[in-house]
């Protein structure tokens, strides 16, 4: 995955479809990821955001029988390409979950497991503490490393997983509801911690709640599942976030951001 | 929506108070089912217990006095070493000494020996321990007019000494000392046969499996071998290790020549086999127990099928094959038709050496002592019983607090 010519976009998609079965649940999705912006992917339930946000990482080639027909480029390279390794995908792609789901192990070990299998060479002590400032824990728990990341609340939990997301410093970290699980006091120290981010990450994030797709991203885009009733969703606009919520040019993206549309 | 359809005030208590009586009615039937279901161990429990101990009634074919003056409980080690020495037959006597020194056996194993080579006991009647209880004076009468010899003991059939001598003829004399470290190794053969192989198929079927045709077939069939009869097993047993495998599992393949198929190995193995359903089954519940969440934060951060799985899969799924292997050993050491097909030895005094000895098992020596016709080995049956209960009882608690062990560290 080396290519020297500078690409102007994150990653892009070129006209996938994602299939479960014979059923494409994710029809014809051509987006151009912007650098070190947060993406939003927003729409109703069941319409494939998460699938769509899985394509980037291959975690959907853990669904038995779903495949993906088109091009994810990253760098310029292909990511379904026959000779691309998913394991290496996910080393340059990072995912933070829905709930938070740290290791059963310690705080530290949590950070290091990632680091270790991938072959980090430099000071894992430093790569812990590093890893943990950028996801604004250090301060919380510096004392008590040792502990189990299970003694944290959800919201500790949920930056450990992010801080974990970045200690194998990857392009792209993406986010599925990050926050859904979580209160809104630690909702908004995740959105913080995104603002930060971006400076050196692109983030994708997919979304239920419309505030705050409003409140943090820079782009959005805005699924629905198509008219014809065949079950499949796809991107019907994508644009800065302020567009989208200010003057978007479908008629269903504006009912929805308004509130007219389940 | 004026009207209203629900019931008020005393017709809502009277249904109300029908509903409680249908579920006291329930709650009655689950009350009885526990209470037979206790009542049967119960009643199992005192059947073995009742035949442990007990009077019994016997005579000295030959009278003490021939060879001591002094009463036979008040002999010294000493006094014991000598009439053995005047007495036995100085073959015998340098036999037994071979076997072990007779100056390094302790006086309770001297005092048996004087017992069981020199005055020999002929047990004349045994009773029960309820009706050693209840008929004490009855028993007393009958026994002074039936056999005015005999002597009247209130015996316990199981002693520290019945525990640590091998198999005899006489059942006053024996023990299972053969059979425990045979139960002991056939299930150490099994598991150890069994668990990685388990557990490696398990984690094969669940996480590496894809769901075609195939692999529902073989699901399915094991789900059902696990309900074979275990006699099946045992001809299965019978046709590969011991007659197939023969050179294997005789040992001649390393150079042990005597002995045929009929070993611990062969043993072991076979059980091995008839747990192994069992052990996948548990093994991938217990992996099919772990969350997905678990899966994907390892995957998340650029972690292998393999990593994942040895990682954070194995670990938490531990417990939960751990209580599979528990189950596992439990029926392993109770199982007597495989191992009668196999070839369990019925009647053997040595102590088994390795895998390729001959063996004998605790269900066999129960099931052989049952079938006597005298009482009293009727009476060390129901010992042996207690004993093969107290054997499980203490492997399912060391797989237990092993369990536990590993359950803290997560």
């Amino acid at each position: 995955m080396q290519n020297t010519q500078i690409p102007e976009y994150a990653i892009e998609t070129k006209n996938i479809f994602i299939f479960y079965g014979a059923f494409p649940a994710v029809s014809e999705v051509n987006l151009k990821i912007e650098k070190q912006k947060i993406t939003a992917i927003i729409g109703p339930s069941g319409c494939g955001k998460s699938t769509l946000l899985r394509a980037f990482n291959r975690m959907n080639d853990f669904v038995p029988s779903s495949y993906l027909t088109g091009k994810i480029l990253l760098h310029g390279q292909n990511l379904y390409g026959k000779n691309i390794d998913p394991v290496e995908v996910r080393r340059k792609i990072g995912m933070v979950f829905q709930k938070p789901n740290p290791f059963p192990k310690s705080i530290y070990e949590n950070i290091s497991w990632g680091a270790k299998i991938n072959g980090f060479k430099g000071n894992m002590d430093e790569l812990v503490e590093q890893s943990l400032r950028d996801a604004a824990l250090w301060g919380e728990v510096k004392d008590k490393l040792k502990k189990s990341a299970y003694e944290l609340s959800g919201g500790q939990q949920q930056r450990l997983c992010i801080a974990r997301a970045i200690a194998i410093q990857p392009d792209i970290i993406l986010m599925d509801e990050p926050a859904s699980a979580l209160d809104p006091i630690s909702t908004l120290r995740i959105e913080e911690l995104m603002q930060e981010l971006k400076k050196n990450y692109t983030i994708i994030i997919v979304t239920h709640n419309m505030q705050q797709a409003a409140r943090v991203s820079d782009y959005t885009a805005m699924m629905m599942l198509e008219k014809d009733g065949s079950r499949s969703g796809t991107v019907i606009e994508y644009s800065e976030t302020k567009r989208i919520f200010t003057n978007p040019k479908d008629r269903r993206t504006e009912d929805y951001v308004t509130g007219r549309f389940g | 929506m004026s009207q209203n359809y629900y019931p008020e005030g005393d017709s809502f208590r009277q249904s109300l108070s029908g509903r409680y009586r249908i579920a006291n009615i329930w709650q009655a039937l689950f009350l009885s089912a526990l209470v037979i279901a206790v009542l049967s161990l119960v009643a199992l429990l005192y059947n073995v217990i009742d035949g442990a101990f007990g009077y019994v009634a016997f005579e000295y074919k030959n009278d003490p006095s021939k060879f001591t003056a002094k009463p036979l409980d008040d002999l010294t080690r000493q006094e014991l070493l000598d009439i053995l020495k005047v007495n036995l037959s100085s073959g015998a006597y340098t036999k037994l000494d071979n076997e072990k020194p007779m100056q390094e056996r302790s006086g309770s194993v001297l005092y048996t020996l004087v017992l069981e080579r020199l005055i020999q006991i002929d047990t004349k009647q045994t009773w029960s321990m309820t009706d050693s209880i209840l008929r004490s004076a009855e028993i007393k009468a009958e026994i002074a007019q039936k056999y005015p010899k005999a002597k009247l003991e209130f015996r316990s059939w199981l002693t520290p000494v019945f525990l640590t001598t091998p198999m005899s003829s006489k059942a006053e004399f024996a023990g299972v000392r053969t059979a425990i470290l045979g139960s002991l190794w056939m299930v150490g053969i099994a598991i150890l046969f069994a668990l990685p192989i388990g557990i490696g198929a398990a984690i094969y079927l669940q996480e590496y499996a894809n769901k075609n045709f195939i692999n529902r077939v073989i699901q399915t069939n094991i789900n059902n071998l696990a309900g074979v009869p275990s006699i099946v097993y045992g001809m299965l047993g019978l046709a590969i290790f011991v007659r197939a495998l023969e050179p294997f599992t005789s040992g001649s393949m390393f150079g042990i020549m005597d002995s045929n198929g009929r070993t611990i190995l062969s043993a072991g193995l076979t059980m091995g086999i008839l747990v192994l359903p069992l052990i996948i089954i548990n093994a991938q519940e217990a992996i099919k127990a772990v969350p997905d969440s678990l899966r994907q934060a390892a995957f998340g951060v650029g972690a292998t099928r393999w990593q994942t799985t040895w990682h954070y899969v194995l670990p938490n799924a531990l417990p939960g094959i751990l209580t599979g292997s528990i189950l596992a050993v439990s029926r392993a050491i109770g199982e007597t038709a495989p191992l009668i097909i196999v070839g369990a030895s019925t009647f053997i005094s040595i102590d088994p050496s390795g895998p390729f000895s001959k063996f004998t098992a605790l269900p066999i020596q129960i099931y052989q002592w049952t079938t006597r016709a005298q009482p009293e080995f009727h009476a060390i049956a129901a010992s042996a019983i207690i004993v093969l209960l107290i054997l499980l009882l203490t492997l399912n608690a060391a797989a237990v607090l092993l369990r536990n062990h590993v359950q803290r560290k997560y």
